[in-house]
């Protein structure tokens, strides 16, 4: 079993997808001698070369556009964006045109590509480099929204997304890339449909995604040993949500506390507590908590930041009052 | 511009002018058409927003005479005339006006959004500027897989105020990609004059400063759009990088049906009308001898009654069934898909 740290995974996967297809390519910001803002690609251009790993100047909206158009033309791009701060300059091309274009054309022009970037705070980089936009992204119809949180989803997740006919997005935590873990010989074969149990337990359900993942685990490390036994869910798919794993375990624990790094009014967290109200109303011994990021820009200074963000300690203590 | 018939073998001169009737053709379709989706606006039929190319319309036909059916086109939402001389079927068009769903898209897009896997139409594009990006990567693909084919892309003059524009040439300069960007000018955005938008209205040399060719073309005269237009994309598809043309034209009707056409000087559009593509473009036709009054009117008679059949199939036509609302959002169709 090699360790591999979720960058590793990341490149991993990217190396098997270009070897295994012509037609995929890796297009974005010093993706090429740079190695990738933050070292995902590194060593690939060597491999591939600049037709198959290439730069691109700094206009988002013209390279997540050309991603588009390559994929309505037999190609399978992987565009990279740096952070999800800076995908809102191509917002336009994704939500008019990459989301928009097969059901606006009666189904005669797909796009299957996917959109790689990282998102979500922790590293000090202030408020422009440091936001959790995912809900936004998951609000939007036509596209597939993914958060891998563990190794294997960065390593297992590529596959299926360039598999699948319809862009996807994936959002790699940016306090994730140098997380490592076991990973099977074998490929890892994972779906990008399901959200998955990372700790089974019966008083509680944490539902979090991405880099909350981990802190909803420590979380419930600290409650077992004050006797409260969490379960622990990771999104994973973010758009569409996993309904079925969500309210079927918390119609098991009748209880639930959604974790998310962007901001409450509006979040992703929002959504999950109304999908548990409507469909586990009556199965609820408590109203479903959330805990999410402070609603203010995230700020540089190390304590402020921490202050902003979701924290172990919040996620126990939300955890403690909805158990009672 | 007008070849001198004299000069050529007679069968030579048999196919120029067979050819100038077709473009004459292609422009009386496309003004019949949208003549008639006035009127069709007036009684309802038609609704939301409907965009007019009259006076445009040897701009599309120019330049599409000049593609091959393996060239790709991206449009705007003044498209109606790019579809048609793209060779998108009338009556899948005008079915699309009625939201039908025997519609080019079904019913999903209307006006603005035309689509046609079949003639490789790319749709209009309602974000001023939004295309270009599509065009740039439907260009990178047939570069990556070598082919020899070119992306023809449609826009205003409102759409060189966007970023994405200025973007999109340096990116085709850069990787020297088959893009024909064709803007079209007709000095207005909506109801702001070029002047008043833009601090240089030198739109081919802002656009030639991104290191490819820029050409002015005269956008009222559909044989010199043309004549631009096949020099431009044999340079391009012989790889040669991008070129762009500005076509300077007019549109005659307001910006949309809801515009009531406060900003422009009545004076200046009647200078534009006396230039109109098609009345200009007939005239020299006659006077060249290559068309009749009489074959003249069975063109016409022709786009009309091609505009009826068009009609006519579009009323006829079933809907789609709201049961199909979420349909082609996903191509897995699933409940699950339904329900995302």
């Amino acid at each position: 079993m090699p360790e591999l740290t979720y960058r590793e995974a990341m490149r991993a996967a990217i190396r098997e997808a270009m070897r295994a297809d012509d037609r995929v390519f890796l297009m974005g910001e010093d993706v090429g001698p740079y190695g990738g803002s933050f070292g995902v690609s590194l060593g690939l251009l060597e491999e591939f070369g600049p037709d198959r790993i290439r730069d691109t100047p700094l206009s988002e909206s013209a390279f997540v556009g050309a991603g588009i158009g390559a994929a309505m033309n037999g190609m399978r791009p992987i565009v990279e964006i740096m952070t999800v701060n800076f995908s809102l300059l191509a917002l336009d091309q994704i939500l008019n045109n990459a989301a928009t274009l097969r059901h606006m054309s009666g189904g005669q022009f797909s796009v299957p590509m996917v959109i790689r970037m990282t998102t979500g705070a922790g590293r000090q980089l202030a408020a422009q480099h440091s936001h959790s936009l995912e809900g936004w992204y998951a609000h939007i119809p036509g596209l597939r929204v993914l958060a891998p949180a563990t190794v294997a989803d960065a390593r297992g997740m590529l596959a299926p997304a360039l598999a699948d006919p319809d862009p996807v997005i994936i959002f790699e935590h940016g306090g994730l890339y140098n997380v490592a873990g076991q990973l099977p010989e074998d490929p890892v074969r994972v779906d990008i449909a399901t959200a998955a149990v990372r700790r089974a337990g019966r008083d509680v359900t944490v539902i979090a995604y991405g880099g909350t993942v981990g802190k909803a685990l420590a979380a419930a490390d600290t409650l077992a040993g004050s006797g409260i036994d969490a379960e622990v869910i990771d999104l994973r798919v973010l758009r569409p949500l996993d309904d079925v794993t969500i309210v079927g375990s918390v119609r098991r624990t009748h209880r639930a506390v959604v974790v998310d790094e962007g901001w409450r009014s509006g979040s992703l967290a929002a959504e999950v507590t109304a999908r548990i109200t409507e469909q586990a109303f009556y199965d609820l011994d408590a109203p479903v908590a959330r805990v999410c990021s402070a609603e203010v820009p995230i700020p540089y200074a190390r304590q402020l930041e921490e202050a902003a963000l979701p924290q172990p300690a919040g996620i126990a203590a939300a955890v403690r009052d909805v158990v009672g | 511009m007008t070849t001198p018939q004299t000069a050529m073998a007679p069968e030579v001169a048999a196919e120029v002018a067979h050819h100038r009737r077709e473009l004459l053709r292609q422009m009386l379709r496309i003004r019949r058409f949208e003549e008639r989706c006035v009127e069709l606006y007036s009684a309802q039929r038609i609704r939301g927003f409907l965009h007019l190319y009259i006076g445009e319309e040897a701009v599309a036909t120019g330049a599409m005479a000049a593609l091959t059916t393996a060239d790709a086109v991206v449009s705007t939402y003044r498209e109606h005339g790019h579809a048609l001389a793209r060779g998108v079927d009338m009556a899948a068009v005008m079915a699309e006006m009625f939201g039908k769903a025997t519609g080019c898209s079904r019913g999903r897009g209307g006006s603005m959004h035309l689509f046609d896997a079949a003639t490789r139409f790319y749709g209009g594009n309602a974000i001023v500027g939004g295309g270009l990006p599509l065009a740039v990567g439907l260009a990178l693909a047939d570069r990556m897989r070598a082919r020899p084919v070119v992306t023809a892309c449609f826009f205003g003059d409102g759409a060189v105020a966007e970023g994405e524009f200025h973007e999109c040439l340096n990116l085709a300069a850069l990787w020297r990609l088959p893009v024909l960007f064709c803007c079209e000018n007709n000095l207005y955005a909506m109801g702001t004059r070029i002047d008043r938008a833009q601090a240089s209205t030198d739109l081919t040399a802002r656009a030639a400063s991104y290191g490819l060719t820029a050409l002015d073309v005269d956008g009222m005269d559909v044989l010199a759009v043309e004549k631009t237009a096949r020099a431009a994309v044999d340079a391009v598809r012989a790889g040669g990088g991008p070129v762009f043309l500005q076509l300077r034209t007019y549109r005659f009707r307001a910006h949309s049906m809801y515009d009531p056409d406060r900003y422009r000087d009545k004076a200046e559009i009647a200078r534009w009308r006396q230039r109109d593509p098609i009345e200009t473009f007939a005239s020299r036709l006659r006077e060249d001898g290559v068309l009749t009054d009489s074959g003249l009117a069975d063109l016409d008679a022709a786009a009309v009654a091609e505009v009826d059949a068009a009609v006519a199939a579009a009323e006829a036509a079933p809907i789609e069934p709201v049961a199909d609302l979420t349909r082609f959002l996903y191509t897995d169709h699933t409940p699950e898909a339904r329900d995302a």
